[in-house]
């Protein structure tokens, strides 16, 4: 096990804003690992634990073995981090950082060169350029390429696609397989349940707390109840209605369908439905059974956490 | 179309410009937006939707190109398109150390309300949301599913023609953001033009027209149905695929 986390809890705020709550989980040597949440998730804070940037007010937790509090020196050494905020120096040049983050290191480009060297091609041409004057994508790049020059032993990524488009957002993930080939173990965090699946294993996460930890499979196989995707010509008449009708548990909008999922294991239900909203005037309907998506699971156990 | 006919035209554009030294941010850009219309914005990063954005909130002038914005024109009545649009960012929205109740006041305020409009809006706004035993708490302090739901329904206190939105809804949970497009669908049904930018393209479906920024120009422009069709595409991501991936461009 190459990440490991135990009960570990953060507070802030003299313990008013708690901020990692019981959090355990383990990320196996060479795996690629998510952790998948909206902002306020606890993701920037297990990712600062676990990099020896902050204490843990309770648990404990090792990377590589090493205890993520008393052997921060050592964890300093070896992993590779990637903060969410941009934190290379703006007024050193491409080139300048790199060298920066080798030398601090105790190493070279030259040593490692082989495992950047598809990414920094990329900003090769840009190299004489300060950090501060790269464009969001550039940075991105620089950013990781600093990240890997050490040759980590884990390599932590913090949102490094939030706000980037979906052509760039393809693209980083592409490196991120190439990389985990390279037999480096990968912790990354992303707020678009999208991403979920290009990952091994996933913790969805929400408030400070683990909703689920299992691979992107079986959290999707373990969706309790039948799901259809409705659509009809009023789409926004139709989520309406379906919000109040009795025979739907959960309704809610899936870009041009709406997903829902019924009450009961009643196969009538499913033609009662159709029929009463034929009734109510609803043209064109089209609904067919589905299977779910790491978003409608994470919508399942938000609504779970809060009934029971 | 039905959206599309007979209806006011609230955003006009004709060869928008503009150019920083000799790069060409925004590229005669040409497109109309009618009332009640939710147009999406969408493109790759550095394609220049934020410099077209700014141009048509007034806050940057064009190079050349014409424009006008809920009637106003782009380069002489700047001031007239600000008391007439709203606008809320994820970055920026609302002073996060004052409590909710002083950021609509400060807000609506500015927006040039009356004591007696703001006070009037100021109760329907909290009813709505459900804020009544909240009011004194500082905006810092709220979860961010609450602070945008604010933030939106301050950006539209003035009753304006049009509201842009800027990735309105990142970072939140897929509730919260499915709650938050319900507003929008509000927003526009009471008839104000919805502008939105977003990365998430189950949002680009809630559109009822699109447009395709990249590398300064508009690609394309249309609604997410009728791309669907035209590329073959199931989802309007595997468009946005198509259509930004020779982007040369990257902010």
């Amino acid at each position: 096990m190459d990440v490991f986390l135990n009960n570990i809890r953060k507070t802030y705020n003299k313990g008013s804003i708690i901020a990692v709550d019981d959090v355990s989980f383990g990320v196996e040597r060479g795996e690629l690992f998510g952790l998948i949440g909206p902002d306020g998730a606890g993701k920037t804070s297990i990712f600062r634990m676990l990099t020896t940037l902050l204490l843990p007010d309770s648990g404990n937790g090792s990377v590589t073995g090493f205890d993520i509090v008393k052997d921060y020196k050592k964890i300093r050494n070896t992993v590779g981090y990637m903060p969410g905020k941009f934190s290379l120096y703006q007024d050193l040049s491409v080139e300048e950082n790199l060298t920066f983050f080798a030398t601090i290191f105790n190493t070279t480009v030259k040593a490692n060169y082989d495992l950047i060297k598809d990414i920094y091609i990329q900003i090769e041409p840009f190299k004489n350029r300060r950090a501060g004057n790269l464009s969001g994508g550039m940075k991105q790049k620089l950013a990781l390429c600093c990240a890997l020059i050490h040759r980590p032993t884990v390599l932590f990524l913090d949102e490094p696609t939030t706000g980037v488009d979906t052509v760039s957002r393809k693209e980083f993930w592409e490196m991120l397989k190439r990389l985990k080939q390279e037999g480096i173990t990968i912790l990354v965090s992303t707020p678009y349940m999208d991403e979920a699946t290009l990952c091994e294993r996933i913790a969805l996460m929400q408030n400070g707390k683990i909703l689920s930890v299992d691979t992107p499979n079986n959290i999707t196989g373990q969706y309790q109840s039948a799901l259809y995707a409705i659509k009809a010509t009023d789409m926004s008449g139709l989520l309406k209605e379906l919000r109040n009708n009795e025979l739907i548990k959960s309704c809610y909008s899936f870009g041009e369908y709406h997903h829902i999922s019924l009450k009961g294991e009643n196969a009538d239900n499913h033609s009662k439905l159709i029929a009463s909203l034929e009734r109510n005037g609803h043209s064109e309907i089209e609904c067919k059974k589905i299977d779910a998506t790491i978003e409608d699971c994470f919508i399942n156990l938000m609504e779970n956490k809060t009934t029971s | 179309m039905s959206i599309l006919n007979n209806k006011e035209v609230v955003i006009k554009t004709e060869k928008l410009t503009k150019r920083f030294g000799d790069f060409v941010a925004t590229n005669e850009i040409t497109f109309e937006v009618q009332a009640g219309e939710i147009f999406g914005f969408l493109g790759a990063n550095g394609a220049g939707k934020t410099t077209a954005m700014r141009m048509l909130c007034g806050l940057s002038k064009p190079s050349s190109g014409k424009a006008t914005i809920a009637g106003f024109d782009i380069y002489k009545q700047t001031e007239s398109i600000k008391k007439n649009i709203g606008y809320m960012s994820q970055k920026f929205s609302l002073y996060e150390d004052l409590n909710i109740l002083e950021n609509i006041r400060f807000f609506g305020g500015i927006y040039g309300l009356s004591n007696q409009q703001l006070k009037q809006k100021s109760d329907t706004l909290i009813e709505e949301l459900g804020l009544q035993h909240e009011t004194k708490k500082l905006v810092g302090s709220l979860p961010l599913g609450w602070k945008q739901k604010l933030a939106f329904s301050v950006a539209i206190i003035h009753d304006p023609k049009i509201v842009f939105l800027d990735e309105p809804t990142g970072g939140v949970d897929p509730i919260t953001r499915r709650q938050f497009w319900d507003l929008i669908y509000e927003a526009a049904d009471s008839g104000i033009t919805v502008f939105v930018t977003t990365h998430y393209m189950d949002e680009a479906e809630y559109c009822n027209r699109i447009s395709m920024m990249v590398d300064g120009v508009i690609k394309a422009l249309d609604t997410p149905t009728n791309f669907k069709q035209q590329y073959s595409a199931k989802s309007m991501d595997e468009v946005f695929f198509e259509l930004a991936r020779g982007a040369q461009r990257n902010e």
